[in-house]
């Protein structure tokens, strides 16, 4: 476990000399085929990702042995668990530096079956086994997706290494099929809907530190591969694609926070958030990609910046709100929200981290979640430089619908910290909850305080950030920081300004100056009494609002986008049940039909297995004459 | 910038939470009138901050120290989110911070933190404010953003005092999009400040509460605090609409007889404004909790409408 | 040119024509049947006040006269008469809740936006702000046929037919300046025919069927018996 947190460092300033570097190192490693042997580079955009990489490692790192040794009560072997651990860090790793398909795909693969081993190391639980069963079908169509998107690049560029790639000049046609392969792999990976369903399955049956680490940083691998081979290989950039990447992330986003409302399943609302947030990063990028087929490049830097602001963001806050879901699993040993309660005065450490967690994925000023949700939409306002009226109308749409997943989340996350933090403990095992071990509170901690950092020194991070886009598009955002530390003026300082730093302060010193002026003579002190029962019986614990309470208005208001089964079940005497159910309509409108289509197939293709090895070795022979008459 | 520049900023922010309380009272008095009766005096509200003050703060056993803390935050966001915005001249040094996108953020960070502290407590009532808070909140969002990027294309920025500096420039044009611009944000402004239609502030029914519901266990300083900021919104409301739509009479130079025209232009701006929604709050009643969807999306209408109208009949190709 | 450039009583038209866009989003949305009515209503005068200004602007003599017509037929007469034939129907208090307000308006939208983007290809200089006027109008008329689509209840078709013709209208007053006079009267007075026989079939439908709801007009089919 320590030597993972030692990974993340050294993989964080690895990852902060590339950004700083300017130019990119290249090495060619002695593994991999002797005519394609395995090429690695470490330039501004893989630095970027491995900061990112190694920065959620090390908390997790700080906060995995802790959380690690109870799990040593279970019957599961810890060494498995952190060999698999180890080969998933190195499989992510390895993606990220990788200059050539072969080693792209083969690290791909790595990072997706120890994975696919962790999701079902509490295999006991048959449901868990069937997470991770889907989780692994739809890595695995993910990946081919992805293959044959670089075998279309391969074909044009003359080879599977990268620089060959790059140098290939695809025609409009070629390029959108490679755009749409890398899409939909890409896409499936970091959990874009229609294609999300594995995602809330599998998160929540980890353990909470593998989970954070498959949320925070396996997603954004995905988002590295997309930049990559979009933005880096093709080096087209078509306003269709931006479009298109425009329409599925405003829907993701929204229907990740819809979904997430509904649940009270901890880890899975955090997984459902997990969409959300993609589908933001994906706005951002589909801006950028729109601004660039169009001409203004700058805007184009904008839009990029935006959503590599957010990337971090999203690792940071994820991260660490997993983190705190697993604290809260190891000392209650409930994952049910609607079991919890009162627990910042029980653990009030990870109360206050998880407290920085909300706020920050909430966005709201001044953590880091608000700066990049501010950059998006300074990059939306941009579109009235635009030429294409349909696109200065369809720009502003999508930022209200990213509004309204904006507030959406702050409502989510209301609840959450409502209903799991304050009020009164709903069940026993609640209310005996303990704080975590040192460890895991350090790990949590770290977290937050760069939640914070990222928050108030918008400005630097943005003049860390800005090598990735001067080295894939040419031109950076030389504006942004243009006015000092204090402003970030992503445009134009007449445009639009924020400064973090002025901000914080000035809430604070007001804040603190009210409290002060406020708190002096006799009536400082504070008397604790009942709370307001109507005169009535004193209220009690099952009287409070439960998540599911909390998040009626909002099930009623966009009730037709849920798949939603509601009942009163009237028992024998006065014992009545309501019962709930809020399913995910992609199933019934996307998996079922393909499962049903598959399933159909497989039985025509059954016909193939008759037994009759005469039969087996004419199809062998067919297939051979059909091979040699190809390659002649 | 000048001394002079900090000293009417800082004027600016005392004046928002000197003022505000007066413009309750002037609403109250309205209402008053229109239902025949003599009211209480305009002064009322401060009266009953200072009582609230100099009394004992209660806090529940079940509260934990955010319910203590939440007082301050609101306050401090709501107060910080006012004072930058334009109420008696532009040139002002806040008016750097004054981002239309990050005062609705901060107006966001304030209901957050007054949500938690309803749930704080662990009754019924704070979980049912809180519910309700935020699906108005979630729906007022979109009409709210629309409404400010029609102002912030026209005007090239999101800065709301270069907005208030294009429209007081190019005063006399009518534009269709800024007339459903504000009519959107007239609507977002009735759901926010949780007036009649949306919510009533004068209730004493916790099932009709929702506003109130969320300050339910609080008392003294902190009900205090509340109380103010709560007024302080609904000024903030009040002067963004009538300064950003209406801005004639704002001071543009800092000498003294300018400042004073500019805030006998606010007042008798907020005069009117404050007596339209007396009237209103008189003639219409209180919806349904869930009859609100419909109000917000005929706000997100109109602020929709306003943002077409832009694009399509007020740039020429 | 953008909107500062233009003089003012050219802002106004644009002001109206915004407005009577807003109008006919109201009637698709509006449940109220008597409030739809008055929403139509003021969708005839603001289209009487566009063809005014644009008489006045362009010293069209005959436009006021297709004003007045306009504000007599459209905002009074059949208001009037659509009014008196629900209270004769005793639909008076009548409410119908749309079903999915919210994907409604969203077509709605969408429409606007398509019919921007057909009108964007006029290059005619001199008519740059008319023709922002026809892309309103093409949305106007497409908005009264997606409300035939969406409600169900007869009176509310009429009006959404009748949306339909002052979409046609305002488009032929602010392009070309008006339809020959001739014309004019004659599709007047058909609009007019058209309001009485509505009123005759109101009457009929509700005979045989007992309800004013379009869709229970489905029962005429070969396999009649099924369904609603």
């Amino acid at each position: 476990m320590p030597l993972l947190g030692l990974a993340g460092l050294a993989a964080l300033v690895a990852g902060l000399v590339a950004l700083g570097e300017g130019r990119a190192i290249t090495a060619t490693l002695p593994l991999g085929l002797p005519w394609l042997p395995w090429r690695v580079r470490l330039d501004a955009l893989a630095g970027f990702f491995l900061a990112v990489i190694g920065v959620v490692t090390c908390g997790v790192g700080l906060y995995g042995p802790a959380y690690v040794r109870a799990l040593e009560h279970g019957r599961d072997s810890l060494i498995v668990l952190g060999g698999f651990t180890g080969l998933f860090l190195t499989g992510m790793l390895l993606v990220t530096l990788a200059d050539d398909a072969f080693l792209f795909m083969v690290a791909w693969e790595l990072m997706s079956l120890s994975s696919y081993f962790l999701v079902a190391f509490q295999h006991e639980n048959a449901a868990n086994r069937r997470a991770a069963f889907l989780y692994l079908l739809m890595a695995h169509v993910g990946g081919l997706s992805i293959l044959l998107a670089f075998g279309v690049l391969a074909s044009f560029g003359g080879s599977f290494a990268f620089e060959a790639m790059r140098t290939g000049a695809m025609p409009f046609g070629w390029a959108s099929v490679a755009f749409l392969l890398a899409f939909l792999g890409f896409g499936m990976k970091a959990g874009l809907v229609p294609l999300h369903a594995w995602l809330p399955e599998a998160h929540p049956v980890a353990p909470s530190h593998i989970s954070a680490l498959m949320s925070a940083v396996m997603l954004k691998v995905a988002v590295y591969g997309f930049l990559r081979v979009v933005f880096d290989l093709l080096h087209q950039f078509h306003w269709q694609w931006g479009v298109a990447l425009l329409l599925v992330g405003s829907f993701s986003a929204l229907m990740g926070v819809l979904y997430a409302l509904m649940q009270h399943d901890l880890k899975r609302l955090l997984a459902y958030h997990s969409v959300e947030n993609l589908g933001i990063i994906f706005i951002g990028l589909g801006l950028s990609v729109v601004f660039l087929g169009t001409g203004h490049p700058v805007l184009g830097s904008l839009g990029l910046i935006a959503a590599l602001y957010h990337t971090v963001n999203h690792a940071l806050f994820k991260g660490l709100l997993f983190l705190g879901a697993g604290a809260i699993l190891h000392s209650s040993h409930e994952r049910d929200l609607e079991q919890m309660g009162g627990l910042l005065r029980r653990m009030p450490w990870t109360g206050l981290f998880f407290l920085v967690g909300c706020i920050s994925i909430s966005a709201l000023p001044p953590f880091n979640g608000f700066v990049s949700e501010w950059l998006t939409f300074q990059a939306a306002l941009q579109a009235w430089q635009l030429d294409s009226g349909v696109l200065r109308s369809l720009i502003p749409i999508a930022s209200a619908v990213l509004a309204l997943t904006g507030a959406l989340a702050a409502a989510c996350f209301v609840k959450v910290y409502g209903v799991a933090f304050l009020g009164q403990a709903r069940s026993r095992h609640v209310r005996r909850a303990r704080p975590v071990p040192m460890g895991m509170r350090a790990g949590q901690g770290l977290l937050a305080v760069f939640c914070l950092v990222l928050g108030i020194f918008p400005t630097g991070v943005i003049e860390v950030i800005d090598a990735v886009p001067r080295q894939i598009l040419g031109s950076g955002l030389p504006e942004a920081s243009a006015h000092g530390w204090l402003w970030l003026t992503p445009v134009s300082a007449a445009t639009a300004s924020y400064s973090a730093p002025l901000l914080a302060v000035i809430l604070g010193v007001v804040a603190a100056g009210v409290a002060w002026t406020l708190r002096r003579g006799a009536v400082r002190r504070v008397r604790r009494c009942d709370a307001w029962d109507c005169g009535f019986a004193p209220p009690a614990a099952r009287m409070q609002y439960t998540a599911t309470a909390f998040a009626q208005p909002i099930r009623r208001v966009f009730g037709l986008l849920f798949h939603v089964e509601e009942g009163v079940d009237a028992g024998e005497g006065a014992a009545a049940r309501y019962r709930l159910r809020v399913r995910d309509r992609a199933w019934g409108l996307l998996y079922a039909p393909v499962a049903q289509a598959v399933e159909f197939a497989a039985r025509r293709v059954v016909r193939l297995q008759s037994g009759n090895i005469r039969v087996y070795l004419g199809w062998t022979l067919a297939t051979l004459v059909a091979l040699l008459w190809i390659i002649a | 910038m000048t001394a002079a520049a900090w000293g009417v900023a800082l004027l600016q922010g005392l004046l928002y939470a000197a003022l505000a309380p007066l413009l309750v009272g002037w609403v109250r008095k309205v209402k008053a009138a229109l239902q025949n009766r003599r009211g209480a005096p305009l002064i009322q509200p401060y009266r009953d901050l200072r009582k609230l003050l100099a009394k004992d703060a209660r806090v529940a056993h079940t509260a934990s120290p955010l319910f203590q803390v939440a007082p301050y935050v609101v306050f401090a966001t709501t107060w910080l989110a006012a004072s930058a915005i334009p109420l008696l001249a532009t040139g002002l040094p806040t008016a750097a911070i004054a981002d239309m996108i990050v005062l609705v953020g901060l107006l966001a960070l304030g209901r957050f933190f007054l949500a938690l502290a309803a749930m704080d407590v662990g009754t019924a009532f704070g979980g049912m404010g809180a519910s309700r808070e935020m699906l108005i909140a979630a729906l007022a969002e979109p009409a709210m953003l629309m409404a400010v990027f029609t102002l912030a294309m026209t005007a090239h920025s999101t800065n709301l005092a270069t907005v208030v500096d294009y429209n007081l420039t190019n005063a006399l044009v009518l534009r269709p999009s800024f007339l459903f611009a504000l009519g959107g944000l007239l609507l977002v402004a009735i759901a926010e400040t949780g007036r009649i239609p949306v919510d009533n502030p004068a209730t004493h029914l916790e099932l009709t509460m929702i506003h109130e519901a969320m300050l339910l266990e609080y008392s003294g300083r902190h009900l205090a605090l509340m109380e103010w900021a709560a007024q302080i919104k609904l000024l903030l409301y009040g002067t963004l609409i009538a300064n950003t739509f209406l801005p004639w009479g704002i001071a543009e130079h800092l000498t003294p007889a300018a400042l004073a025209l500019g805030l006998v232009a606010i007042v008798f701006k907020l005069v009117l404004l404050a007596a339209a929604l007396a009237v209103a709050e008189t003639v219409l009643a209180k919806m349904r909790l869930f009859r609100t969807p419909a109000f917000l999306n005929l706000a997100l209408l109109m602020s929709l409408l306003g943002l077409l109208s832009y694009v399509i009949l007020e740039v020429g190709t | 040119m953008s909107l500062t450039g233009l003089p003012l009583l050219q802002q106004l038209l644009l002001v109206l024509a915004a407005l009577v866009l807003f109008t006919s989003f109201a009637l698709l949305a509006q449940a109220r049947l008597v409030s739809a009515i008055h929403v139509f209503a003021w969708q005839g005068v603001l289209v009487a006040a566009v063809t005014t200004l644009v008489a006045a602007a362009g010293q069209l003599h005959h436009l006021y006269f297709s004003a007045l017509l306009t504000l007599l037929l459209k905002g009074l007469a059949i208001p009037w008469m659509l009014h008196r034939l629900a209270r004769r129907l005793g639909l008076a208090r009548h409410v119908e809740s749309l079903r999915g307000p919210a994907l409604t308006i969203m077509a709605a939208v969408g429409l606007v936006i398509f019919s921007y983007w057909l009108v964007l290809p006029m290059v005619q200089e001199s008519l740059v702000f008319t023709r922002n006027i026809i892309a309103i109008s093409l949305a106007v008329v497409l908005i009264g046929l997606l409300t035939m689509v969406f409600r169900q209840q007869a009176l509310v078709q009429v009006l959404g037919f009748m949306s339909m013709e002052n979409g046609l209208f305002l488009a032929a007053v602010s392009a070309t300046g008006g339809m020959p006079l001739a014309v004019e009267l004659g599709v007047a007075f058909d609009v007019l025919v058209a309001m009485v026989l509505f009123g005759v079939f109101f009457f009929q439908i509700r005979e045989s069927i007992d309800s004013l709801n379009v869709d229970r007009l489905n029962r005429l089919t070969e396999t009649a018996g099924e369904g609603d």
